[in-house]
Order: C-alpha cells, then sequence, then structure tokens
C-alpha cells in the first residue's frame, strides 16, 4: 500500500507532520522512472500524486523547475537540492511537454 | 462509528493500523474509487487531466469528478447543474491545503478583533445564530473555473466547467459581526481565516482579506446554512464567509478569525495569488488598497453561462427540435437575456429565462433549436448583464488561468 508506506514515512520524517490520507489516493500511480521515490516521499507529503498528471504533459523543462521551486519557496517543502534536482528531472522526463 | 475519514486519519498517524486500514481502503476504492463511466469531459482539457480523473465520492457527497485526493479538489458534472440551485451533495469542493480538520460545534468559536477593530469579541455559533438571518441565493465559483480549457494551458486545478455551484446561504451579516466589536475610521481591509492549514508548518495559511465597503455590505454573510441544511463539512461547516458576486476565494470555509486590519494584508495568498492583470477584464468592483501598478486581486465575477442540456459532441435525434438548456450568472448586475446561435454567431436568439432567484443566483435558460437533417450542427450561447456586459468573443490570457468566459461552442451530432 503505497499511500500508508509514505504516511508512515512523511511521520517518521517529519515528526509532528501527519497527513490525512484520503480514500482513493492509493490509485495513483506514476510513470515508473529515476527519481520517482523521490517524488512518492517528498511530493506527497503534501498533495496527492494525481497534482502532477493533471499538470502534463505542457510544462516545459522551466515549467516543471518553476513548480518544485514555488513548492520550496513558497510553501516550504523542505526538499534538499540534490532531492529537487532529481524530482525536476524525473518531471520532465515523464510528465513534460 | 469507524468512518472512513477517521480510519484514514489515523492510517495516517502510524503504522499500527496499517493491515486493517489496507483492507477498508480496498474495500472503499472499490465501492467508490475509480470508475470509467463517460465524464463528458471537455475534450479542451490537459492529456494528463482526461486520463487521471474519475468519479469518486467523498462522505456525504454524490460522486463527483477527482481531480486531486488531498487536498480534495472535485468539481460537478454539468448533469448535476441543471437546475439553478445546486444540491449540497453535489456541490464542488476545492482546497488548498490538506489539513481539514473536522469542526466540533459546541466548541467551535468565531474570534473578531484586530488593531482595526475598537475590541475583541468571540462568538459561538449559537451566538452566531441569534444575529438577525438573512438568506442569498448565491453563485459560489473558483476563480479557476474552466482553467483546464485555457490554450495554452496554465499550470494549477485543471478545472473543466463545474467548479461552481448556487445555493441559498443563509447566516448572519457579516457587517454584524463587526459591530460586535466595531471598527475603526483606518479600517481597510477585513481579513478571514479558516481552521484548515497546510500539513507543514511553514506553508501559507490560507487567508483572505476583503475591502471593508465589500465586507460590509448586506448580502456578505457569515452563512451557517445551505439550502435550508448545515453547511457539508466539505463546503465549510459550520460556517464560512459568502461574498455574493465575488469569486470562491473569498468565501472562507470553516471560517474561524476576522481581523480588522489598517494596511493592506500581505499574506502570500492576497498578495502574490489570486492576480489578475490590470485592465484586462471588464471589472466593476475594485479591491484599491490591494492593486500594484500592474496586477490586482481578482474581484467579481465575468458575466457567464453554461449548457448543461448537453455536453460537446453528444449525438441528438435528427428531424425536429431539440431543447437546449443551461445557467447564466454574473456578479449581480442581474443576467438581461442569453442568446443562442446555431450559425457560427451571425445571427443570435432569444432563450428564454427561468425563475429569477435573484440577482446574485444562476438564471436556467433553455430554448429549442432545430435540427432538421442529419449532421454536425454547432450551437453558441452567450449571457449579457443588465450593465451592458457580455462574454468574451476570445480567450483573455493571464497568469494563473482566471475569468474564462469566453462564449461556448457545443457540437451535437444529429442521427
Amino acid at each position: 500500500m503505497r499511500s500508508i508506506a509514505i504516511a508512515a514515512f512523511a511521520a517518521v520524517v517529519y515528526g509532528s507532520v501527519a497527513f490525512a490520507a484520503m480514500a482513493g489516493e492509493q490509485l495513483v500511480e506514476l510513470k515508473k522512472g529515476a527519481g520517482l521515490d523521490k517524488v512518492e516521499t517528498n511530493c506527497a507529503v503534501c498533495h496527492t500524486l494525481d497534482y502532477i498528471r493533471m499538470n502534463s504533459p505542457f510544462l516545459n523543462a522551466a515549467g516543471w523547475d518553476a513548480e518544485v521551486t514555488k513548492m520550496i519557496s513558497v510553501f516550504g517543502a523542505p526538499i534538499s537540492p540534490d532531492d529537487a534536482r532529481i524530482i525536476g528531472d524525473y518531471l520532465k522526463a515523464n510528465y513534460g511537454q | 462509528m469507524i468512518t472512513r475519514r477517521s480510519l484514514l486519519e489515523a492510517a495516517g498517524r502510524g503504522a499500527v493500523l496499517v493491515g486493517a486500514a489496507h483492507e477498508l481502503l480496498r474495500t472503499f476504492s472499490s465501492s467508490a474509487g475509480a470508475q470509467t463511466a463517460p465524464l463528458n469531459l471537455p475534450v479542451q482539457l490537459p492529456l494528463g487531466t482526461r486520463q487521471g480523473v474519475v468519479l469518486d465520492a467523498l462522505p456525504s457527497k454524490q460522486p463527483l469528478i477527482k481531480l486531486s485526493y488531498r487536498p480534495p479538489n472535485y468539481e460537478t458534472p454539468i448533469e448535476l447543474l441543471r437546475t439553478a440551485i445546486t444540491p449540497n451533495d453535489a456541490f464542488f469542493v476545492r482546497y488548498h491545503l490538506s489539513d481539514i480538520p473536522e469542526v466540533n460545534p459546541e466548541t467551535w468559536r468565531l474570534s473578531v478583533g484586530g488593531e482595526g477593530a475598537n475590541g475583541e469579541a468571540s462568538l459561538t455559533l449559537e451566538e452566531l445564530k441569534r444575529l438577525p438571518a438573512v438568506e442569498v441565493a448565491a453563485v459560489c465559483q473558483c476563480s479557476g473555473n474552466r482553467r483546464g480549457l485555457f490554450e495554452p494551458h496554465v499550470a494549477g486545478v485543471e478545472w473543466g466547467y463545474g467548479a461552481m455551484g448556487c445555493a441559498r446561504w443563509k447566516g448572519a451579516r457579516l457587517k454584524d459581526v463587526l459591530d460586535r466589536v466595531g471598527l475603526k475610521t483606518e479600517a481597510l481591509e477585513i481579513v478571514v481565516a479558516g481552521t484548515d492549514k497546510g500539513p507543514l508548518d511553514k506553508t501559507p495559511q490560507f487567508i483572505k482579506s476583503l475591502p471593508v465597503w465589500k465586507a460590509t455590505e448586506d448580502t456578505t454573510l457569515v452563512a451557517y446554512e445551505m439550502n435550508g441544511r448545515p453547511l457539508p463539512h466539505w463546503n465549510g461547516f459550520p460556517a464560512r464567509v459568502i461574498v455574493p458576486g465575488w469569486t470562491a476565494t473569498y468565501w472562507m470555509k470553516h471560517v474561524s478569525r476576522i481581523n480588522v486590519v489598517t494596511k493592506p494584508f500581505d499574506g502570500f495568498w492576497m498578495k502574490s495569488a489570486y492576480r489578475i492583470p490590470l485592465g484586462k477584464f471588464p471589472i466593476v468592483a475594485r479591491f484599491a488598497s490591494q492593486e500594484t501598478p500592474i496586477n490586482t486581486p481578482i474581484t467579481e465575477m465575468v458575466v457567464n453561462s453554461l449548457v448543461t442540456s448537453h455536453a460537446d459532441g453528444d449525438t441528438v435525434k435528427a428531424g425536429g427540435k431539440v431543447m437546449i438548456g443551461g445557467l447564466a450568472w454574473d456578479a449581480g448586475y442581474g443576467i438581461h437575456a442569453v442568446e443562442l446561435s446555431t450559425d457560427g454567431g451571425s445571427n443570435w436568439t432569444a432563450a428564454t429565462l427561468g425563475e429569477d432567484l435573484g440577482r446574485f443566483a444562476f438564471r436556467a435558460f433553455s430554448h429549442a433549436v432545430a435540427v432538421p437533417m442529419k449532421g454536425s450542427y454547432k450551437i453558441m450561447a452567450r449571457a449579457n448583464n443588465k450593465i451592458g456586459q457580455s462574454q468574451a468573443t476570445a480567450l483573455i490570457a493571464n497568469p494563473a488561468g482566471y475569468h474564462h468566459n469566453v462564449i461556448q461552442t457545443l457540437n451535437l451530432v444529429a442521427a
């Protein structure tokens, strides 16, 4: 159960952070690819991964970089620069224009 | 009783319940999860959106079009938008942030005060209900409704047509709530916040402000009833702000704090988000204290209409007439007319308008269109309001994808 695993992982990593998983969200399966693990463990803390597929395939590389940057600088996602690069590469390769 | 929600919240908190949750999640997802029924999705939506949406029922809701599970963003299928009043269980759901507590109405308090007020007060739900009650039928429409139809696409929740609904909202006037403390003469904006927030402390809480002039209009409410029933959890229980005429971003759900300020509120959701370029839209209602030389907060809705009797591409019977029906609305100036064209916009015929439920409500329209022969028909619909505004003939591009009111062209196939 991916979503539960992610929830448990997030609870461990972020301590007090415990999001309420919604039924059905485990049905969201993104494309397999390098960096998917980083996407699942970082992005799914705040939102389900259907946001990614929903916003595809129209964002170019700069567009996806801007989205990742926004999540960090505006919404406060604690994503390391290395992980941010891996996530950006995954999004461009699998959900880019 | 173990609800899906409480169970899942528990599941989210740790691994103890994972085994049990696993089985129950399977049960729920098979009953309320992915379905493959035709959703009549607009063809203009991004491909990834079209591939990803499913019909899914949140607790207490009918199956709606699920765009995202968490935070929940669910739009109303057009089949459920055929009446001027939208049922509570069909009303769209929109959240920015995913920590959405279930509010206990016994312990809920609405506090009001701030540096622009003459004092502080706190109201229970019962105290709120003892203020003079007002009921207003009003359209609640997401600023980004139809964002998914923008070309080129813009990032965000890729709504089709259904991030809107109209209900009879009953509550106290926000003005009367503010009277509990009184405004200083220099009061500039009324800041409203709810109980929902992001899962991370650093995520800006969803907080909005209104200019005093709009906050104190007679029709701006703190509502606790929707169509004669308590607000559904997903639509703001136990109370939400109702700002008739203005887009839903100001209609704060689960409202718990009202802050009067004497300087422009500079939170993210006002300063950076929900802004439109200055001068591109025919907007009357201004939010002057928040304007910059280049942009302004979105305020009132633009005049619009939607055919809901048929979906784009539907097949109808050739050799007679087909009744085209739908809804029209604007910012409260009132719908003057809805017109239909079957010749690409050269000639327009007035449709019959339905009951007038008030200037802020959906106005139903209907018109019989001849489809004498087999073949393709293009039907255009446009609404005009009482101050001479009409729908856009071409998309007005803007960075966040707001105010889509391009005249709709419905393709029907007569067979």
